[in-house]
C-alpha cells in the first residue's frame, strides 16, 4: 500500500468482478486486498476472531467484502459495492457485483464505469450461463478487456484439461461479441495460486498471475483520440469580462485556438481560453476538468454540449438503443420517461420495442414490454435534439439513462446504436425544435393554431423548410402544426413570444424537472 | 499566470494520474452538485475531509468564488484548533460560513444532552443539521464521505438521496451510472453528495502533500495531556469528563481524524511532516475510523446513523 518514493506516478484502472454465490468472489477480492496489504490491522483482527468460531484454520477473507451470502442472510441490499486496493503501479477500483441474472442491473451499473472485467468462474461447474451474461453485459457496456478467472483449480487437482476447456467455450462463445482481448488465468482464491503469487502447483501456466495482468495491462484506449465532446456542466462568471464554460472533455483533444461548435444552436466560435485553478492550459483532453473561454459571447448555459466543429454528433430527436431495464414496473410503449444525457434532462418516450434480448444465447425475442433486468433494443425518441455518437464509438455521449418523472428514481440504462432520422419518428410531438431557435413564418398559420391547439392539446413544431414535404401527412393526423422558420433568428416579435412561450409549455420541461 | 505545457508524452503511453483522475472527477461532481441544486452547501466539519472538499470546490469555480455557503453544525465541543483553522480559512477564500449551534438544539428542548464520562454530542448533530437543513431549506448537502471509510459506505452513491425526514434508505438508492448523476427530486427531499467516494485515506494524503494544502496542526504530532480509554488516548478538556480512576498524562500524539473532542481519539505518533504522515499511513495498524468512539457503539453503528441522517 505504500508509494512514497514513486519515480512514475500511478495511474488508476478500474474493474467489475461478477460470480454467482460460492463462485469464490469474496475469496478473491479478499486477497487482493490481503496480499496488496490493503487491509488494515484491525480489519484483520477482526476477520480473525470470526475466521477462529468458524474453525478450520484458513483465513476467511471472504468475509473482508461483506460476501453475498452474509448479505443474503442479513438481508442486506444486494448492490453494487465498491473496493479498492494499489500497487506502486496504480490505484484499483473494483466495481464489486453479484452475478445472478436478478442482479442483471448491479452488473450493468458496475460494467458502466469499468475499463475491464473478471469473470470468475468454478473449475468445477464450467462455464454458467451466468458467465455468459457477465461477458455479454460488460462488452454491452464497451469493456474491451475480459479475464476469465477460472477458480477453484485446487478442486480438479489443477488439471490443465479442465482449464482448457472451459477457456475454448468462452473463446467460442465472445467470439460473437466482437473486439474483446480474453487473458484466461487458471487460480485457487483459497489458496492463492495465481492471484498475486503464481506458486508452484500450476507448472503448465506460463501466463502472468492476475494481478501481474492487471498491473500491467495497457489501460483502455483513451478517449483522446475521438472526436471533441464536452456537455456543459456551469457558467463561471465572477465579473462581467469572464464568461467560462465549466465541464470535464467526455472525449477528444482541443488546443487554443480552435473553433468549436456548440450544439443545439450549431453557433461556432474560438478558444481563447483553457482556464484550471493551477493555470491556463494550451490543450485539453478527455477526462480533464476546464473552464474553457469563447470568442464570441453566445447564449450557451448548462446543458449545452461543446463540439468538434469539423466532426459534431448528430443531434437526435430519437435513437435505436439497447436499453436495460432496472425498475419492478416494466417498461412500456408510450411511458412518460425523461432522458439524462450529458448534462441535460428531456423528455423521451420509447415508440417501438424492436426485440428483446435472450441474454443466455443473444438472440432476438419479439417483445412490447421490458421487465426488471431484461435487455431490448428499442426507439426511444427526445423532447429535444439530443447530441449522440453510437456507444460503440464514444461511451461518453452514447450513454444515457432513464427516469420516471412521477418518482425521478432511476429506470434505465441505454446504449445508443444509431440516431433515428427524423422521418422514422412517430409522435410529431417529439419532432421538436428548441423553441429558442426559431421565428414564425406564417402569422396567419399561427394565429389560427391558437384556438386548434388549446382544443386539441396536441401540436408538432415543423422547421420551415420541412413543411412543404410532411404537411400532407400530418393534417390527416390528429395533430397540429406550428410552421417554424429557422432563418430570422434576431427579429423576435411578439408573436414569437407568444410561439415560444406555448411551445415551452406544450414540450418544455416544466418547473419540476431540473 | 504561466501558460502550463501539455504534459510531453501525449501519445498512447501518457500516464493520467491517479490523483489526477480523482480530482479531475471530484471536480466534475461538484459542477453537477451546484449546477443541478438551488441550494447546493457544504457541510464543512473541520475535519482534513471537508477542507479538501473546500479546495476542490475552490478548484472547481476557479477563477469565481465557491458558488455555496459552508455550513458548520458546531457542537460547542470542537478542539480550539478546529475553529480558529475554519475562521481563518473562510476568511482566506472569502467564503461565506453558516453556523448552527447543537446548544441551540439543546436549549429550544430538540436533543437531550448527554451527560457523564463518555458521553458526546457527536450524535445530536443529526438533529441540529436536519435542523438546519430545513430552515436553509438545502436541497443538496455536500460531505467528504469515503467509500473504504467503513462498511457501509461501500455502496454509497455519489449523489445520495434523503427522504423528507433526511433519512436514507439503502434499499431505494437509484442506480449510478456512467458519469450521470441524477438529482431529480420533490420539494422537501435532498441529496447527500460525496465527490471523494472514490478516495482512500492515502490518496488524500498524497493530495494534500501534493497540493501544499493546509490543515490544522491537530494532525501533526505534538505534546498534550490525553488519558487512555479503552485502547484510545482521549485528549483531556473542559468537554471530557473524566472517570474517578483516570490520570491525563502528556503524551506525544496525532489525530487521524478529526471531529468532537469527545469522541475522536489520538494516537501515539511522531510523524510531524506530511511525508511523515504519508509513511505513517502506509504503514497503518488501524483503520482512521477505529480511534472515534461513536463507531464503537456497536457494529453497525454507522449504518444506523446513516440512516438517521448523520453526514
Ligand atoms: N477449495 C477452494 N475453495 C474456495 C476457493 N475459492 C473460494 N472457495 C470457497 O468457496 C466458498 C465460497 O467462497 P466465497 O468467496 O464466499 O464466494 P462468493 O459467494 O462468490 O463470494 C467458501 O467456502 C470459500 O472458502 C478456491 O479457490 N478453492
Amino acid at each position: 500500500m505504500a508509494h512514497l518514493t514513486e519515480e512514475k506516478p500511478m495511474d488508476l484502472l478500474r474493474f467489475t468482478t461478477a460470480g454467482s454465490v460460492d463462485d469464490g468472489k469474496s475469496s478473491l477480492i479478499g486477497r487482493l486486498l490481503y496480499d496488496t496489504k490493503s487491509i488494515f490491522e484491525d480489519q484483520l483482527e477482526a476477520i480473525e476472531r470470526a475466521s477462529e468460531q468458524l474453525g478450520d484454520g484458513q483465513i476467511q477473507l471472504a468475509l473482508l467484502t461483506d460476501g453475498l451470502r452474509a448479505e443474503r442472510e442479513q438481508k442486506i441490499t444486494i448492490d453494487v459495492a465498491y473496493r479498492y486496493f494499489a500497487t506502486p503501479r496504480r490505484k484499483f477500483i473494483i466495481a464489486d457485483t453479484p452475478g445472478h441474472i436478478q442482479y442483471t442491473r448491479n452488473m450493468v451499473t458496475g460494467a458502466s464505469t469499468a475499463d475491464l472485467a473478471i469473470i470468475l468462474v468454478d473449475a468445477r461447474k464450467g462455464l454458467q450461463t451466468q458467465s455468459r451474461r457477465h461477458a455479454y453485459i460488460s462488452s454491452l457496456l464497451g469493456i474491451k478487456q475480459l479475464v476469465l478467472a477460472v477458480n477453484k483449480m485446487d478442486l480438479v487437482e489443477y488439471s490443465q484439461i479442465v482449464f482448457d476447456e472451459i477457456e475454448r467455450e468462452f473463446r467460442d462463445y465472445t467470439a460473437s461479441l466482437g473486439g474483446v482481448t480474453i487473458q484466461a488465468i487458471p487460480i485457487s482464491a483459497l489458496y492463492g495460486d495465481n492471484v498475486v503469487d503464481a506458486g508452484d502447483r500450476i507448472p503448465w501456466y506460463t501466463g502472468p498471475t492476475l494481478l501481474k495482468y492487471l498491473d500491467e495491462v495497457s489501460p483502455p484506449d483513451a478517449l483522446d483520440h475521438l472526436p471533441f465532446r464536452m456537455a456543459v456542466q456551469y457558467v463561471i462568471r465572477p465579473h462581467q469580462d469572464f464568461r467560462g464554460l465549466a465541464g470535464r472533455v467526455g472525449s477528444g483533444t482541443i488546443r487554443l485556438g480552435e473553433t468549436l461548435q456548440v450544439l443545439p444552436s450549431k453557433r461556432k466560435s474560438v478558444i481563447t481560453a483553457i482556464d484550471t485553478f493551477d493555470g491556463q492550459l494550451k490543450s485539453a483532453q478527455a477526462g480533464d476538468s476546464v473552464v474553457i473561454s469563447l470568442a464570441d459571447d453566445l447564449d450557451i448555459s448548462r446543458g449545452d454540449t461543446l463540439v468538434s466543429e469539423t466532426d459534431p454528433p448528430q443531434l437526435a430527436n430519437g435513437v435505436r438503443a439497447t436499453v436495460a431495464w432496472m425498475h419492478e414496473e416494466p417498461l412500456r410503449l408510450g411511458q412518460d420517461l425523461i432522458a439524462l444525457h450529458g448534462s441535460q434532462f428531456v423528455k423521451a418516450q420509447i415508440q417501438r420495442f424492436v426485440h428483446a434480448v435472450n441474454i443466455d444465447d443473444l438472440s432476438a425475442v419479439d417483445t412490447d414490454r421490458l421487465s426488471l433486468n431484461e435487455i431490448g433494443v428499442v426507439e426511444v425518441v427526445f423532447g429535444c435534439g439530443l447530441p449522440v455518437d453510437p456507444y460503440s464509438q464514444n461511451r461518453a455521449t452514447g450513454g444515457f439513462v432513464l427516469i420516471d418523472p412521477d418518482t425521478n428514481v432511476t429506470v434505465g440504462a441505454c446504449m445508443v446504436e444509431s440516431a433515428l432520422h427524423d422521418s422514422k419518428i412517430q409522435n410529431l410531438a417529439f419532432r421538436t425544435v428548441r423553441a429558442q431557435q426559431v421565428s414564425v413564418v406564417n402569422l396567419q398559420v399561427a394565429e389560427a393554431l391558437r384556438s386548434e391547439i388549446r382544443s386539441r392539446g396536441q401540436a408538432a413544431v415543423i422547421v420551415g423548410s420541412e413543411f412543404a414535404a410532411v404537411a400532407p401527412s400530418i393534417m390527416s393526423q390528429d395533430v397540429f402544426v406550428i410552421v417554424l422558420d429557422p432563418r430570422g433568428l434576431e427579429s423576435r416579435g411578439p408573436l414569437v413570444d407568444w410561439v415560444v412561450s406555448m411551445v415551452d409549455s406544450l414540450f418544455g420541461l416544466g418547473e419540476n424537472t431540473i | 499566470m504561466p501558460i502550463l505545457e501539455p504534459p510531453t508524452s501525449m501519445n498512447s503511453a501518457h500516464i493520467r494520474s491517479h490523483l489526477k483522475e480523482l480530482e479531475d472527477e471530484a471536480i466534475y461532481v461538484l459542477r453537477e452538485f451546484a449546477g443541478q441544486f438551488e441550494r447546493p452547501t457544504l457541510l464543512f466539519s473541520g475535519g482534513k475531509d471537508s477542507i479538501l472538499l473546500t479546495h476542490l470546490s475552490r478548484k472547481a469555480f476557479y477563477p469565481a468564488r465557491i458558488p455555496f455557503p459552508l455550513l458548520h453544525i458546531d457542537t460547542g465541543q470542537n478542539f480550539v484548533e478546529t475553529i480558529d483553522f475554519r475562521d481563518h480559512m473562510v476568511k482566506q477564500l472569502g467564503a461565506s460560513l453558516v453556523v448552527r449551534y447543537v446548544q441551540d438544539s439543546i436549549d429550544l428542548g430538540r436533543v437531550k444532552d448527554e451527560t457523564g464520562p463518555g458521553s458526546t454530542r457527536n450524535g445530536l448533530q443529526t438533529v441540529t443539521l436536519l435542523d438546519a437543513i430545513r430552515e436553509l431549506r438545502i436541497d443538496a448537502a455536500l460531505g467528504g464521505g469515503r467509500r473504504d471509510e467503513e462498511k457501509a459506505r461501500a455502496k454509497e452513491r455519489f449523489f445520495s438521496h434523503r427522504d423528507l425526514f433526511g433519512q436514507w434508505d439503502p434499499k431505494n438508492q437509484r442506480p449510478e451510472l456512467w458519469n450521470l448523476f441524477n438529482g431529480r427530486h420533490r420539494a422537501g427531499e435532498n441529496f447527500r453528495v460525496f465527490p471523494l467516494s472514490n478516495w482512500t485515506e492515502m490518496d488524500v494524503w498524497q493530495y494534500i502533500a501534493q497540493e501544499k494544502i493546509e490543515i490544522p496542526n491537530l494532525y501533526f504530532a505534538h505534546i498534550r495531556p490525553v488519558v487512555k480509554r479503552g485502547d484510545v488516548w482521549l485528549a483531556t478538556s473542559d468537554v471530557v469528563e473524566l472517570f474517578p480512576d483516570e490520570r491525563p498524562e502528556e503524551r506525544l500524539v496525532r489525530f487521524r481524524t478529526v471531529g468532537d473532542a469527545t469522541c475522536t481519539g489520538a494516537v501515539e505518533s511522531t510523524a510531524s511532516t506530511l511525508d511523515e504522515i504519508i509513511a505513517e499511513v502506509a504503514a497503518a495498524r488501524m483503520t482512521e475510523r477505529s480511534g472515534r468512539a461513536d463507531d464503537r457503539r456497536g457494529e453497525t453503528a454507522m449504518e444506523d446513523r446513516k440512516r438517521q441522517g448523520y453526514f
